[in-house]
């Protein structure tokens, strides 16, 4: 009975993508609407992805395929580290001391609402080159995410937790150890995925702009270059990459928070 | 059973968890919306006895217990512990292990099993090795209703019934002079209430602690205490004070007694009139 | 019971008149010299930059009056509003279909999540070829990228509508349709205000980014300009602006909820 109701739903799940793609192919072969039209068509797209001597040398076969990948993924989990770093600390403080909320939130409130890519430039002007302007703008969006949502980790833990532990003698270290960090950990976690989401978007509008090799530039790239199938291959493959990256954070934090009872079920972030 | 130290002794010397609250009171924002919670409250608790404190909504009785664990500060009086100075304006409480609390909403520390809650006091003190903490809190567990097979287990896992009472095995096992509950029982059934009033009343005819046990519950209160005091309405002060001279060990028959019911009929009409009071004037219960 | 109120035992705050966060006050005014001071001493790539004065004298004389100014903000903003609508009006009734209905979740939000992490500039050049003309490539993109977070959320709010309230409606002999109004929607309203507050900072993200690689004009634009042109106080002065016009967003979308809502207490 049980085999049955799943098999119900994976059937569902083919269905509905065969819908899509076909939806997709008859709506560029078929429809007399020349937006459509203009529009490569799935076939294409597998054909030449999974093509041994591609027509516009993109393929799973080929190695500059994997080069874009790397520097891409090598960009968003550099930046990645560097915010993890240096925003769930931050974070923490802010939620255990005052007077660190004090001095960072009205700082941080003011920068926050500048939107990355207008960072850009600036960044350029900064830095020396291209590729540390990208990493740095990729950094700051990361950032932002993990310290605000780490400060709300550690503002939404239970004040009786706390009175709990001084009752039972634990000094100030020993509740950053076994209260804050323990207690914070899902909304770290939950913020660790948003970064990693708001690192790839900002990633890919940086290399747009500013890079030489990676997912972005080569859309921006194969756009220019009139290979329009190699839009949609490096669009699903980014689409992959990232959701790979968010799913490797979640399966951490699973383990490291086996304590949790409910079912982590969908990632809603 | 080894010759290990047995953590927790059953000691009724009666300088060993004597409270003296003298004359505290306790303002709020004394600069602001100045909220005079308690007013002049004075209150001798013997060492060993059972105290139940009962009042209307908002009648400080909390912020008695806050005071007394350490969380806050009095404005006014002083609070002696065993003749030492717990809370004096100048010389403000402080959170220890000599009085633990047991919480409303319960407090186990969610990501730790049962056992590292249980031993959690004993080893973050650093009065005993873990392994050795670990054998006391299995000791305790075991004997304490063969809690040991969930020695293992996480808090979610548990009953609320589980929870509340690996909570005051966490905080007995530091040997407190005085175990403070705030409310324990109030978000349970009736079922588990009963089930949690005989194991309390277990831990008390074994241990013989000082307890201070906050409730509405005036059965509950009558039930379980030697004293059962009743606070007025904000702000707080002591209004009667009962002695509650029903034989141990408590039963259910106890409970039908003619003694209890008289008792009962003089803290409900002691607890109606504050609450009256309190009605009248629109409090707004302080959550 | 007080202990809601205090939090963990902190060191007291100072007395009420002093309640200005003069901390807060310190670190963005020390920001601001050390930015200065960056300049001045010709700190790294600091020297291209203009001082924290220069660049608002620079935008006083000659920005505040300017009308090309003050249309990119009009047409940046016209971008945010429509594609922000749209998604509002098209993520809504998705995120409610792929809460009520298991088949429907089943067929297509798995293909909903695949396409979910594609970051939204992703889709420029797709949105270029498709749209016939630049604007409506451009709302596209912000639709994007407002979209999936507004699904997401209603879907997520569906999920949280208590049974209990359902269970009642329908013993109390509710239709469907009546149940869909009068239940599911109000209380999917947190989640979408939810949605609609991540959802416009998300916008203006994508606007801007947009903006840059595939427009000629708005606040974006402005600040891509700056930086083609080596004039480093035009690129300060329009983020600065973004940064403000995005601001302003999303207090709109706050004051929006809150009528939205009236029962919920300020948090």
């Amino acid at each position: 009975m049980w085999k049955l109701f799943t098999q119900q739903k994976f059937m569902l799940m083919w269905l509905g993508f065969m819908i899509t793609i076909l939806s997709w192919y008859a709506a560029v072969k078929w429809l007399p609407i020349s937006s459509f039209q203009r529009l490569p068509d799935p076939l294409t797209v597998v054909i030449e992805w999974f093509n041994t001597d591609p027509d516009y040398g993109l393929s799973v076969f080929t190695r500059d395929y994997y080069l874009h990948i790397w520097y891409s993924t090598y960009r968003a989990t550099t930046s990645f580290i560097l915010a993890v770093i240096l925003g769930v600390p931050l974070g923490i403080l802010m939620g255990w001391r005052v007077k660190v909320n004090d001095y960072a939130s009205a700082l941080l409130s003011i920068l926050r609402p500048i939107p990355p890519l207008a960072w850009v430039p600036v960044a350029i002007l900064i830095f020396p080159g291209s590729e540390p302007a990208v990493i740095f703008v990729t950094f700051l969006v990361a950032f932002f995410a993990t310290t605000m949502n780490t400060l709300l980790g550690v503002k939404s833990i239970n004040s009786d937790y706390f009175k709990a532990a001084q009752c039972l003698g634990a000094r100030p270290k020993d509740i950053l150890r076994d209260i804050i960090i323990p207690g914070a950990l899902p909304s770290i976690f939950t913020g660790l995925q948003i970064a990693m989401g708001a690192a790839w978007f900002s990633l890919v509008a940086g290399e747009m702009i500013a890079a030489q090799y990676g997912l972005g530039f080569m859309i921006l790239e194969s756009y220019n270059l009139v290979q329009y199938p190699t839009i949609i291959i490096m669009m699903i493959t980014l689409g992959i990459v990232g959701y790979i990256s968010s799913a490797i954070i979640r399966l951490v934090g699973n383990h490291l928070m086996r304590w949790r009872e409910q079912s982590m079920g969908l990632s809603l972030t | 059973m080894t010759d290990k130290p047995v953590i927790i002794d059953s000691s009724t010397d009666a300088r060993f968890g004597h409270l003296s609250v003298q004359n505290v009171s306790k303002v709020y924002d004394p600069l602001g919306a100045h909220v005079e919670a308690l007013d002049d409250c004075s209150l001798e608790i013997p060492a060993g006895e059972f105290i139940a404190v009962v009042g209307p909504s908002g009648c400080g009785k909390s912020t008695l217990l806050n005071i007394l664990a350490g969380f806050d500060n009095l404005t006014a009086g002083q609070v002696l512990i065993d003749g030492e100075k717990l809370a004096t304006i100048d010389h403000p409480p402080r959170p220890g292990s000599d009085r633990v609390v047991v919480f409303q909403n319960g407090a186990l520390f969610p990501w730790k099993t049962v056992l590292q809650n249980v031993v959690y006091g004993l080893v973050v003190q650093n009065r005993f090795p873990e392994s050795e903490a670990n054998e006391m809190g299995m000791e305790l567990l075991a004997r304490s209703g063969n809690l040991d097979r969930i020695a293992g287990s996480y808090p979610s896992q548990l009953s609320s019934g589980m929870q509340r009472r690996v909570e005051i095995l966490r905080a007995l096992i530091n040997n407190p002079r005085i175990l403070l509950l705030d409310e324990p029982f109030r978000a349970m059934d009736t079922v588990s209430k009963t089930t949690m009033h005989r194991y309390l009343l277990e831990i008390y005819d074994q241990y013989h602690k000082t307890v201070f046990f906050i409730t509405h519950d005036l059965d509950e209160a009558i039930f379980l205490a030697d004293t059962v005091v009743v606070m007025t309405t904000r702000p707080g002060t002591i209004k009667l004070r009962l002695d509650v001279d029903l034989p141990r060990p408590r039963t259910r028959e106890t409970m039908l007694s003619q003694r209890f019911l008289e008792l009962k009929q003089q803290a409900v009409s002691a607890v109606h009139e504050e609450a009256k009071k309190a009605f009248e004037r629109g409090e707004r219960e302080l959550a | 019971m007080s202990a809601g109120s205090e939090s963990r035992p902190l060191p007291s705050r100072p007395s009420r008149w002093r309640h200005l966060n003069w901390r807060g006050a310190v670190s963005v005014i020390t920001f601001f010299v050390l930015w200065h001071l960056a300049v001045v001493l010709e700190f790294a790539g600091f020297a291209e930059l203009p001082t924290p004065v220069q660049t608002m004298s620079i935008f006083v004389t000659e920005y505040l009056t300017s009308i090309d100014y003050w249309n990119s903000w009009l047409v940046s903003f016209e971008r945010v509003f429509y594609g922000f609508i749209i998604a509002q009006l098209l993520g809504i009734p998705l995120g409610l279909l792929f809460g009520t209905s298991p088949r429907f979740r089943n067929m297509f939000f798995p293909v909903f999540e695949l396409l979910r992490p594609i970051p939204p500039l992703a889709w420029v050049p797709i949105s270029i070829l498709f749209w016939p003309t630049n604007e409506s490539s451009i709302v596209f993109i912000t639709f994007i990228g407002a979209f999936f977070v507004i699904v997401i959320n209603v879907y997520d709010g569906v999920g949280n509508i208590q049974k209990e309230h359902m269970w009642l409606a329908r013993s109390l002999g509710a239709s469907r349709m009546a149940i869909f109004r009068r239940i599911m929607l109000p209380s999917v309203i947190p989640s979408i205000a939810v949605g609609m507050t991540l959802g416009i900072a998300i916008t203006w993200n994508v606007v801007i980014a947009a903006e840059m690689i595939a427009s000629d004009s708005g606040l974006g634009r402005l600040t891509w300009e700056g930086y083609v042109s080596s004039t480093p106080e035009v690129v300060l002065i329009g983020m600065i602006s973004i940064g403000l016009a995005g601001y302003l967003s999303s207090i709109t979308v706050d004051m929006i909820e809150r009528r939205m809502m009236p029962w919920q207490e300020k948090s």
